[in-house]
């Protein structure tokens, strides 16, 4: 039977968009979504993995035709026929990434707002507290663009600016090598895990005790550099209970793969129990030997109670120490 | 690009032959300024420089088989990582490219030298002693801050190991701007007279944007990298928030050239692969005009991205928003080059020999990296796989795919202009088939790693990630045993290989119109551009081995009159 090539072409095309369109939301690629963040950037890599698919299956899928279709004949020694271009189609190939990666550009620029990315009190702009400083020096209450401090404006993802901020838990976050500490200002809870209250708001204060970091939730989507000398932030909301690793994703040093930490996403009354007996727990004077700068102890010292939250082995600390006396 | 002869073959004197046909083999170890032996300098050398840097990738591949550090201990694990990272880039892949530029440009436009040869010599011997730099630092003291050394950690972590690097790359860095700055006086002014811009071969055209960057970018690492040594040995605080420094803006001025620097290590290859796939395919590229605008428009947009790797870092977000922009419409300019080969194999006569295998490879492989680059232009999308084996993979796609294929695709092109004898085709099949698998099983297991949670530049990490790493590792352990019938086949081809003639491939560019290899000063007579390069199928009686160019003038002026 003779098939017209349209209907060819038309078969194949609809194949390859419903096999994208299955495969963009079955790849099965990415860890559970555990927070509202993750859901809308599971939503735009789902979007980009469909076009992609689509794209990789097109050109590869011609790549492996044309190999068959036009491979030269032994001892054949004639050309192809002389075919410069085609404006037509030039632009029509032109004009389909431009309005592919325009949607994209578009649709990632929503879900960035929406993480709470373009939110004045995270966007960084100095320039702005500066103009307003100069032309209305106390009228602090309508800057927007102003920390409650009215020192330094955090980088990062904010709080959504609908969201009362007293309904939102402050940790702050010191990232020093190789570990991860977490200071409560409500509570002063002074740990080196991370504990959360579901369906509410959290607000990282990152800052960084020596070099650069990364503060990384996989399972949350949402990663920001620990920068010494600057404060940087990361608001999300967990919507889901477990224990979810928390990884440091810029290089810091020898023992960079063994930052690590866990983060503890618990129902409000789990979380009130761990906070009261952490409270109670953590009298002042330890509260003190654990805030004291790290620099004067040695690295395995300083990491020896850190070493079961982190996951390292205990051979890697053991190199460490031998390490140590090395140097 | 249709051309027609214009004139009628030269009437004048061949020129009088006062310098020897060929070069001795012991003037590839001198000061020489013959753009032929320089290029070859750099492609020997730049791939003696890959198989070390190769090496450090196997050790670190056979680390991460298992997840804890037992292979090699951590900080030498951060030594082999930076060195590779920084050998691969600066010794491998970029001066490569400049062997190409620097062997084909001259032949390319019909001229007999570089503009500025002894520039060309000195920006060579800068290379060896850049390379030697950072191997010497592997004994006293190596560099373990990755090959972005960003401060603070790369002040704390060893100042002699830090101090080489910064010297190896300044020195690397200047031998780069002084090819650039000849590669682009060389194409603007040597062309033979009847050859303007738009009958020069594709690759003269990706030379000219990638020497523009060279030109933009380098100086502002060079400026970052003084400023970073300063830091490290005189205790000022550009860079060093200790002192009251930012460690961002060196991070900006990193990537202000290190952005480019993708492009001035591909785009060359892009050039390589418009040469190799109308040849092979015996038809005219497609869109010549589109590809070659494609390249400067990549060189440019190249310029205004560089900040889409400091998504996470201190980058305000209306600022990511604008780089997010400018990242994703790299994709247009790439888009076409990638069109343009596929409709230029379409409808063709496709030869499957190597240099078209290693086309064919180069473009489904760059694809993946190119739709990789995609995803990752997406701020949501970067904040999560930013600094993991997502990224890793993604580079390694682009860099092995758009780099590294394309550079075997035109060495094996070229090698019968190169070395005047043929290269062992079953060898180089296989050569292709390890290379193709290795890579794809290396870097596609890096993408879910990256997704699932696993970080880059770690010797240690969770054991969840065990079973994809295994993988990875294989494909490495058959990357490198991909390597043994390149190089077998190399070496005995070169002296035993069957002699190839002036144009085994029949090609009409003006490289393939002199002696394989061409004479000391490339043509004997003056050459005449009697074709454009990519004129197949017009003209059925192409130029054979035995044929001469004298034969072939003949014919063309009698057609014309």
């Amino acid at each position: 039977m003779n098939i017209p090539s349209n209907i060819v072409t038309l078969l194949i095309g609809v194949t390859i968009t419903l096999v994208s369109l299955w495969y963009g939301q079955n790849h099965g690629l990415l860890p559970i979504a555990a927070s509202e963040e993750a859901l809308q950037v599971d939503g735009i890599f789902n979007f980009m993995m469909t076009i992609a698919t689509g794209l990789f299956l097109l050109i590869e899928g011609a790549l492996i035709f044309m190999i068959f279709r036009f491979r030269r004949n032994e001892g054949d020694e004639t050309d192809g026929p002389h075919i410069e271009g085609n404006v037509p189609l030039e632009i029509v190939w032109t004009a389909i990434p431009a309005v592919i990666v325009f949607m994209i550009a578009i649709y990632s620029f929503e879900v960035y707002n929406q993480m709470g990315g373009l939110d004045p009190m995270a966007a960084g702009d100095t320039g702005t507290q500066e103009i307003a400083h100069h032309h209305s020096p106390t009228g602090n209450a309508n800057l927007i663009a102003l920390d409650s401090n009215g020192s330094e404006i955090a980088l990062g993802l904010g709080s959504s600016p609908e969201r009362a901020e007293d309904q939102t838990l402050m940790v702050e976050v010191n990232g020093i090598q190789y570990a991860w500490l977490f200071n409560y200002p409500d509570t002063g809870i002074l740990t080196g895990e991370l504990h959360i209250p579901i369906n509410r708001e959290v607000n990282l204060k990152i800052k960084a005790g020596d070099v650069l970091h990364a503060f990384w939730l996989p399972e949350f989507r949402i990663k920001q550099d620990a920068i010494p000398g600057r404060e940087t932030q990361l608001t999300f909301t967990a919507t889901r209970l477990g224990e979810y690793p928390i990884v440091c994703a810029e290089l810091c040093g020898a023992y960079h793969g063994g930052m690590k930490s866990t983060l503890y996403v618990q129902t409000q009354e789990e979380y009130d129990q761990w906070v009261q007996s952490n409270t109670l727990a953590q009298t002042e004077p330890l509260k003190e030997s654990v805030a004291t700068n790290p620099a004067p102890t040695s690295q395995e010292q300083f990491l020896e109670p850190f070493v079961e939250q982190m996951g390292v082995e205990a051979e890697t600390v053991n190199q460490l120490h031998a390490l140590h006396h090395e140097m | 690009m249709t051309l027609q002869v214009e004139r009628p073959p030269s009437s004048q004197e061949p020129k009088p032959h006062t310098v020897p046909h060929q070069r001795k083999w012991t003037d590839y170890f001198t000061f020489c300024t013959d753009h032929k032996v320089i290029g070859i300098q750099y492609l020997v050398t730049s791939f003696m420089f890959s198989f070390i840097g190769g090496a450090m990738a196997e050790v670190m591949r056979t680390e991460l088989a298992t997840p804890n550090p037992d292979v090699v201990q951590p900080e030498f694990y951060n030594q082999l990582m930076t060195l590779h990272g920084t050998i691969m880039l600066f010794l491998w892949i970029i001066p490569a490219g400049a062997a190409f530029a620097n062997y084909l440009i001259p032949l390319m436009i019909g001229a007999e030298d570089m503009a500025f040869p002894r520039l060309n010599a000195v920006a060579f011997w800068m290379i060896p002693p850049g390379g030697l730099l950072l191997i010497v630092s592997l004994l006293i003291d190596a560099p373990q801050a990755g090959w972005t050394s960003y401060p603070p950690l790369s002040l704390v972590s060893g100042q002699w190991g830090e101090e080489l690097w910064i010297l190896s790359i300044l020195t690397l860095g200047t031998s780069s701007i002084l090819g650039g700055l000849n590669f682009l006086v060389t194409i603007w002014k040597m062309r033979m007279p009847d050859m303007d811009v738009y009958s020069m071969p594709l690759f003269c055209w990706s030379m000219l944007a990638t020497a523009l960057l060279v030109l933009i970018g380098t100086p502002v690492l060079a400026a970052a990298l003084i400023l970073l040594s300063f830091d490290l040995l005189a205790g000022t605080s550009f860079f060093n928030p200790a002192g009251g420094g930012d460690p961002i803006v060196y991070q900006h001025m990193f990537w202000f050239y290190s952005h480019p620097a993708v492009y001035i290590m591909v785009l060359p290859f892009f050039g390589v692969i418009s040469e190799v796939l109308p040849v092979h395919a015996r038809k005219p590229i497609f869109g010549y005009r589109a590809i070659a605008y494609s390249s400067l428009a990549i060189a440019f947009l190249g310029l205004i991205v560089w900040a889409h790797h400091m998504f996470t870092s201190g980058t305000p977000g209306w600022l990511r928003m604008f780089f997010m922009a400018t990242t994703m419409i790299i994709a247009v300019p790439t888009g076409i080059k990638i069109f343009g080969w596929c409709a230029t194999l379409w409808g063709g006569k496709i030869n499957l020999n190597t240099p078209m295998l290693f086309g064919i490879g180069f473009i489904s492989s760059f694809l993946i990296g190119g739709l990789t680059g995609v995803m990752v232009a997406s701020v949501p999308f970067d904040i999560h796989v930013h600094d993991t084996y997502f990224i890793v993979g993604h580079f390694h796609y682009v860099l092995f795919g758009g780099g590294i294929l394309g550079l075997y695709s035109g060495v094996y092109h070229w090698f019968p202009k190169m070395s005047g004898r043929m290269y062992n085709e079953t060898l180089g099949k296989i050569h292709f088939a390890l290379t193709f698998i290795g890579i794809n099983l290396t870097f596609l297991p890096m993408h879910p790693l990256g997704m699932q949670g696993m970080n880059r530049r770690v010797a240690l990490y969770d054991p969840k990630f065990q079973f994809l790493n295994i993988l990875c590792t294989i494909g490495a352990y058959i990357t490198a045993v991909s390597v043994l019938p390149f190089v077998v086949n190399m070496v005995w081809s070169v002296f035993k290989g069957k002699p190839a003639g002036r144009n085994p491939w029949r090609a009409l560019t003006m490289e393939w119109q002199t002696t394989s290899p061409p004479a000391i000063e490339n043509f004997d007579e003056e050459p005449i551009l009697w074709a454009g390069p990519y004129d197949y199928g017009i003209d059925t009686q192409m130029l054979d081995e035995d044929q001469s160019v004298d034969e072939l003038l003949a014919q063309a002026s009698a057609e014309v009159n």
